[in-house]
């Protein structure tokens, strides 16, 4: 698991925010234990309280569960959830960006394409 | 079941020192304790815990007072810079002392953090440097058995490992039994992150008293073009600038204007603890009087 805090966005977001991360890239696996808050709060500075908020958000997106006595886990079917949440944002959080910025840098519709399509090309 | 101060008022040969102050300190919760030097810190925390009687006002601990309560006084504990260890006295019989005093002094734990920390169990109080003195007071601190632990410059003379160490221990030590830490610290960085509530003592006066989280929502560095930003932050609660060129950061404490377009050229983000800080507690502001 790989934290990188910043200081300006809120840390119960961000620990929300890297713990998706790491389910969607699976290094939490569906059906796994994730860290506990305690183990995420003493490894990070972390208050506990914050860790829970941010734990909060996934168990409201149906990403993790609490099992009583045990600790956290991935749902089943968590990650595919994840990847619909990413598609419905990538228009706004992607697309609406990269037309601001190359209109910025005059780079025409047609120009844009071409890059896309050399995008896809390179990779 | 809490701590509660209700217009503490401390005065020193005239000098106001804390100006009737009036706060809760609630169960379980791990709070930062911030201001500058000389703005009423330590005093606070003496007062708190008896140490020193309030010129006027009261502390209460779950609806008593504490001044000469020895039941409440038993259920907090205040490590401070002060060294009232006697000097020619050992490590470990100060723990036992220590011990003694608070029935349920968590022996096991005591040695096993000193190990960690490598403090020797046989050096004399005296002969400790001022970074082993800091970490003996820190050890006592995380294994006394009570509600209230209040931490007065908790990492003074630490290295960056040891205060590592010590954040690390002390919140693990509040996963174990969750309690009440009060920190009163300069390295706001540190512990920005590991506090939930946080308590701003500036002139005297407690200016900032509320979840991190919320305070930080509030606190804003709106930058781009001098125009742009002084445009969109007209009328806003300004509490500093910082200026690079053409490029101005202002720094705005409280709501923004919602009906206010944001122009392109301007960037809004979010102040860190430390930035909020100093901005607020800078002697040089003129708006000291917008803080709310």
């Amino acid at each position: 698991m790989q934290f990188n805090f910043n200081s300006t966005e809120p840390i119960y977001l961000q620990v929300a925010d890297q713990i998706e991360e790491a389910i969607f890239t699976q290094t939490f696996a569906e059906g796994e234990q994730i860290p506990s808050t305690t183990e995420i709060s003493k490894e990070f500075h972390i208050n506990p309280a914050t860790v829970l908020k941010g734990m909060n958000i996934l168990v409201d997106a149906n990403l993790i569960e609490k099992r009583r006595g045990v600790g956290m886990f991935v749902i089943a079917g968590a990650q595919a959830r994840i990847v619909e949440k990413r598609r419905d944002q990538f228009y706004n959080d992607y697309v609406k960006k990269l037309v601001t910025e190359a209109q910025k840098l005059h780079i025409t519709q047609k120009e844009l394409s071409e890059l896309i399509e050399r995008g896809f090309s390179a990779s | 079941m809490s701590i509660e101060i209700k217009g503490v008022h401390q005065a020193f040969h005239g000098k106001v020192v804390l100006d009737n102050l009036n706060l809760t300190i609630e169960p379980n919760k791990i709070y930062g304790l911030l201001g500058r030097n000389g703005a009423g810190k330590s005093t606070l925390l003496n007062i708190i815990s008896d140490r020193v009687p309030a010129r006027s006002g009261a502390v209460t601990m779950d609806g008593q007072s504490v001044h000469e309560n020895n039941a409440a006084l038993g259920n907090l504990y205040l490590m401070s810079e002060v060294n009232l260890y006697p000097p020619r006295n050992k490590v470990d019989q100060l723990f036992k002392k220590t011990a003694n005093f608070y029935g349920g002094f968590d022996t096991a734990y005591a040695h096993r953090l000193a190990g960690e920390f490598g403090l020797d169990l046989n050096a004399r109080f005296g002969k400790l440097s001022t970074g082993y003195r800091s970490i003996f007071k820190l050890i006592i601190a995380l294994c006394v058995p009570v509600d209230y632990v209040f931490l007065d410059e908790p990492v003074l003379g630490l290295d960056a490992n040891h205060r590592d160490l010590f954040y690390q221990e002390l919140l693990s030590a509040y996963g174990e039994r969750p309690r009440t830490f009060v920190i009163s610290t300069h390295l706001i960085e540190e512990v920005a992150n590991l506090i939930e509530h946080v308590f701003v003592l500036d002139d005297h006066r407690i200016i900032i008293n509320g979840d991190v989280s919320d305070v930080l929502a509030k606190a804003y560095a709106i930058s781009g073009p001098q125009a742009d930003v002084d445009r969109y932050t007209a009328g806003l609660n300004i509490i500093g600038a910082d200026h690079l060129a053409g490029i101005a950061v202002t720094y705005v404490y409280g709501t923004l204007d919602n009906s206010r377009p944001i122009p392109d050229t301007v960037q809004v983000a979010n102040q860190d603890l430390q930035k909020l800080f100093i901005n607020l507690t800078n002697t040089t502001k003129e708006v000291s009087t917008n803080v709310n």
